[in-house]
């Protein structure tokens, strides 16, 4: 990567918020007029049970360095169980990614309810500023690194014949 | 020369268990013989690299690869039997998915080569000797192919026509398979000739497993005895039938063993071991992170137990700060 890209390099959060809990209290954020960083795109899931393992991955795959889940307190979810599933996947997600070598400050999950927008600024102010100390994945480039070493045959058999 | 249809078969990274396949059509291969003309079969036959060179473009009509990908050797190959065939088959997990050579995606070039001439029991410690591409011997130049940064799956290199998965696939599904393509009906390309349907649905331990699991521990198949009648999943072993297709006859079942997801996942999924470890984790019990992690410790390895046959085809597709 160019010295200048990383200089303007600003983290990219996806984070997938509840419906019920932390989508609202995100909204509650807003009307309040609090100020958190601009690094995460919010994706609306009707609960955080919702997120399949493959739309982390895949976050990560399109280019995003970090991934949070946001979702109610155990006990209070709008479909009684969805949180504890999510949390029983987000328990070997986590070892997965380990086994790759992705950071754990780049992968979340946060029960935030209605009530606590205060928390969402916390969160994401927090892992905003703890992925910059990381710097970025950048999933997408690496995989054109990694994919030059056939495309160079490719292009010589395509020369040869 | 004969009027038979041509077709070959190859190998690239693999264990030669998918040419065992073959060969355990028993009787059944004598007539394939007599259907068609094998004019590539590097394990059983003898044949050159020049004798397919020579062929005109498009004269096989079909081309069996199975293993996965990782020299530039077999890349060349490959692309030269793309060339010369009309239907490119995916043969078996490690040709569709990568199968176990891809797990070595876990660790970089410079890590496995390391190990494996330097740091290995077995080698010399001293001698560091590494193979280099190009090299002099007696003032003839050697060269070896290159041994890629990445194991990849056959499609990654060449478009497929079909997918045949399996560790090895059954000799039922390649009979089928065969006559399919003799038959001339084909499939639309791009098809998997497994049926699109997750393993539990050909299970015989089907009925006994509850609509609601809630497993307390799970246990590896070492560390306990497997009820033969009951449903393995239901009984705290991971078994991968709910995520992985149906098509192998639910084999490692009949042998008291659980799924280890050969066959790969259904059309609908696009990273098996999410899927797989979705599955496994939807069907824990615990509300809390100690008691959860307390089920979970002996998934020790996840990258292992959900992409066993598969890491090629993983998302994030196996260590991501790797060196060239």
């Amino acid at each position: 990567m160019t010295d200048k890209k990383e200089k303007n390099w600003e983290p990219k959060i996806v984070a997938f918020f509840c419906n019920w809990c932390t989508y609202t209290a995100a909204d509650l954020a807003g009307v309040s007029r609090l100020k958190y960083a601009p690094n995460v795109r919010v994706i609306r899931v009707m609960c955080s049970g919702r997120v399949d393992p493959q739309f982390i991955l895949e976050a990560f795959a399109k280019g995003a360095d970090g991934v949070l889940i946001g979702g109610c307190h155990p006990g209070d979810c709008h479909y009684s169980e969805g949180n504890y599933k999510t949390l029983r996947r987000v328990s070997l997600i986590k070892k997965l990614l380990a086994q790759v070598g992705i950071e754990e400050e780049r992968f979340r999950l946060e029960w935030i309810s209605g009530a606590e927008g205060e928390k969402v600024k916390i969160v994401i102010n927090d892992m905003t500023e703890k992925i910059r100390k990381l710097g970025p994945l950048n999933m997408p480039e690496k995989f054109l690194d990694w994919d030059k070493e056939i495309s160079e045959l490719e292009k010589e058999i395509e020369r040869v014949h | 020369m004969s009027s038979k249809p041509k077709i070959a078969f190859y190998w690239c990274a693999s264990c030669g268990g998918c040419e065992e396949a073959v060969v355990d059509l028993a009787e059944d291969i004598l007539g394939v013989i007599e259907a068609v003309d094998i004019v590539l079969w590097p394990v059983a036959m003898d044949f050159k690299k020049t004798d397919i060179e020579t062929m005109a473009d498009k004269s096989i009509v079909a081309t069996f690869i199975n293993g996965a990908i990782r020299t530039s050797e077999q890349e060349e190959m490959v692309h030269l039997l793309r060339k010369k065939s009309q239907i490119v088959i995916s043969f078996g997990s490690c040709a569709c998915s990568g199968g176990i050579p891809a797990l070595a995606n876990q660790f970089d070039r410079e890590e496995i080569l390391r190990y494996v001439y330097e740091e290995a029991p077995s080698v010399e410690k001293n001698s560091k000797t590494r193979p280099e591409v190009k090299s002099k011997d007696n003032g003839n130049e050697l060269e070896i192919p290159q041994f890629r940064n990445i194991v990849r799956a056959l499609d990654e290199i060449v478009k497929v026509d079909y997918y045949l998965p399996g560790c090895p696939p059954t000799p039922k599904l390649i009979k089928e398979t065969v006559s399919v393509l003799l038959g001339g009906k084909l499939p639309p390309f791009g098809t998997n000739l497994a049926p699109d349907i997750s393993l539990c649905e050909e299970c015989p331990r089907k009925d006994s497993k509850p609509k609601d699991l809630s497993i307390i521990e799970f246990k590896k198949p070492s560390q306990g005895i497997i009820d033969p009648e009951k449903c393995i999943l239901t009984q705290g072993f991971i078994c991968l039938g709910p995520a992985t297709r149906k098509g192998c006859g639910a084999l490692c079942i009949k042998g008291n063993m659980p799924c280890t997801g050969c066959f790969g996942p259904t059309s609908k999924v696009r990273d098996y071991g999410a899927k797989a470890l979705s599955a496994i984790a939807s069907s824990a019990s615990g509300k809390d992170e100690k008691e959860i992690e307390k089920n979970f410790i002996q998934v020790s390895d996840p990258l292992g137990t959900f992409y066993r046959y598969g890491l090629s085809k993983f998302l994030l597709r196996g260590k991501v700060n790797r060196r060239s």
